[in-house]
């Protein structure tokens, strides 16, 4: 799948919801079950800055696909992860960089892609795409 | 008796709705909420007699210092200072301590010795570690007990003839103790060592009175009283002002200059280089007789009566810890539940129009001593009420269920 097809069946999980509660519970859920990082990568070097709560995200790249695990102390970070993690694993870093995040808007969590947002959510994506882009330097 | 219904009318934020829902708004540690005869006077300064003060003939310009003046006294009459002139007019406490720290830079030496509390707000342990690189003095911390009081006896022990300044809050933020102030001065002042209380969190719920206290410097923000961010002050006795050197040039603080030599203008323009914060000023000022109006003994015995009832809805909730349980204590409660983090919390209760603080509130030496990443803070005004609490209880009880 691509990554815009990821984003869209993620819009219409959520299209399903009816209010706030709902969506918050489904993030939660998705926390709880998000693959968690080897114990091991759970360094200084992989905590991501500007979150209140701990994230640590690690990479590989297989293949010419990035895959991410990732884990964070606090439950619905996780969840907004785990939601960052479909979309952005097992895509080519090429794809990663070019990708947008309007999806998070559309699933109801713009609250959480202001910048001041101490979760850190834009922190995140830009981590993310910083794995893409070494890995795409790796690939030139 | 406070007439809390009728004081909520005085604050229009508290119509709002968040997410939906009314605001019940639990962060008033962080700040507070403004009156609307406080932004009145905000407004009617803009409208009607916005100029620069102290040095212009005109009109408009003398009616701007006569205000500014007149606020400078009220905050005077306040803190029951002995003079004008030893208040001086900052951009907050954080500003006012550094004012201060940086004073005392040619004032120590090396093997001078400076204490701080284990309770301390990060404005009140960075700039004293700042003046210690400086200076090469060393900082000592006086530690605290599991309820999240000060162990007097180590500070006493800490004490000894090196001691040349103590830093205390009056009030801890991450926990809400009320710190013995009476008895630290007292025992600085016997080895010769001058102190500093950091009033942030004291004045809303306290009237301090600088003189009976004998306190040397006593600093806090206008914002946490139901005023204006950005501007606060800074209590100095006078022979402690007149010692420290200027802190910032420009300005206001000269008495005359030229390109071989400046002398400095005496007390308070020494220190308030530059254009003030002057409508600020003149709010802060409104702010003190706002607060002075419903009246400090009411204020607490009603705050007092929030935090009972809080502290006793929130005990009955399985799993819930109560971080800070001084014998006195202020209407600030943090507290966790089992394991869940701070914020997730906190995220779940905004969603519900409820404000409240989450993560280490810039304490993390206190976090630590609790081996925790932060806490969930309640902090509650005279204008919270009862029934906000039940509101309050009944949704952390859904966010509870949601992230268990």
């Amino acid at each position: 799948m691509t990554i815009e097809e990821v984003q869209n069946e993620i819009i219409d999980e959520f299209s399903m919801f009816e209010d706030w509660e709902e969506r918050y519970q489904y993030m939660i859920d998705l926390g709880k079950d998000l693959p968690l990082i080897e114990e091991k990568y759970k360094t200084e070097d992989n905590i991501i800055k500007g979150c209140q709560s701990k994230v640590w995200v690690h990479a590989n790249m297989d293949e010419e696909k990035v895959n991410f695990t990732a884990d964070s102390d606090a439950i619905i970070t996780k969840g907004i992860i785990a939601i960052l993690i479909r979309v952005f694993s097992n895509q080519h870093p090429k794809d990663i960089l070019e990708a947008n995040t309007d999806f998070i808007d559309q699933i109801g969590l713009k609250e959480h892609l202001s910048p001041t947002r101490a979760n850190g959510l834009v922190s995140m994506i830009k981590q993310l795409k910083m794995y893409a882009i070494a890995y795409q330097t790796q690939l030139n | 008796m406070l007439d809390v219904q009728k004081i909520r009318k005085d604050f229009p934020i508290l119509n709002r709705t968040v997410n939906g829902k009314p605001l019940i708004y639990f962060d008033n540690a962080a700040t507070s909420q403004t009156p609307q005869q406080v932004i009145d006077v905000i407004v009617d300064y803009y409208s009607n007699f916005n100029a620069n003060i102290h040095r212009g003939v005109h009109s408009l310009s003398q009616e701007a210092t006569d205000a500014y003046e007149q606020a400078r006294i009220k905050i005077q009459n306040h803190f029951n200072a002995k003079e004008s002139h030893e208040i001086i007019f900052t951009s907050g406490t954080t500003h006012s301590i550094n004012l201060v720290a940086n004073g005392f830079s040619s004032l120590l030496k090396k093997g001078d010795e400076i204490i701080v509390s284990a309770l301390e707000h990060h404005s009140n342990i960075v700039p004293w570690q700042m003046l210690c690189e400086r200076t090469g003095a060393s900082l000592k911390v006086i530690p605290m007990n599991e309820n999240g009081e000060l162990i007097l006896s180590d500070y006493d022990a800490l004490l000894n003839e090196n001691t040349k300044l103590v830093f205390v809050n009056h009030i801890s933020n991450a926990l809400g103790t009320i710190n013995p102030i009476e008895y630290i001065i007292e025992k600085a002042h016997a080895v010769g060592a001058a102190v500093l209380v950091d009033g942030a969190q004291s004045c809303p719920h306290i009237k301090p009175d600088v003189q009976a206290l004998d306190v040397d410097f006593y600093v806090c923000s206008a914002h946490k009283l139901c005023g204006p961010t950005g501007v606060g002050m800074l209590y100095g006795k006078e022979a402690w002002l007149n010692k420290l050197p200027p802190y910032q040039g420009g300005g206001e603080m000269i008495a005359e200059v030229s390109f071989e030599k400046t002398t400095y203008a005496g007390l308070p323009h020494k220190f308030e280089a530059g254009t003030p914060n002057i409508c600020g000023g003149i709010a802060f000022g409104a702010a003190i007789d706002y607060m002075n109006n419903i009246g400090f003994e009411n204020i607490a015995k009603y705050e007092q009566e929030l935090l009972d009832y809080g502290s006793e809805q929130l005990q009955q909730i399985e799993g819930l810890k109560i971080y800070g349980t001084a014998k006195e204590k202020t209407s600030v409660i943090s507290f966790n539940v089992g394991t869940i983090h701070p914020y997730d919390i906190g995220t779940i209760l905004d969603k519900m129009g409820i404000a409240v603080r989450t993560g280490h509130h810039c304490a993390q030496p206190i976090m630590d001593f609790y081996k925790i990443p932060g806490t969930i803070r309640a902090s509650f005004m005279f204008y919270n009420t009862k029934e906000e609490i039940d509101a309050f209880i009944v949704a952390l009880k859904k966010a509870i269920m949601m992230l268990s």
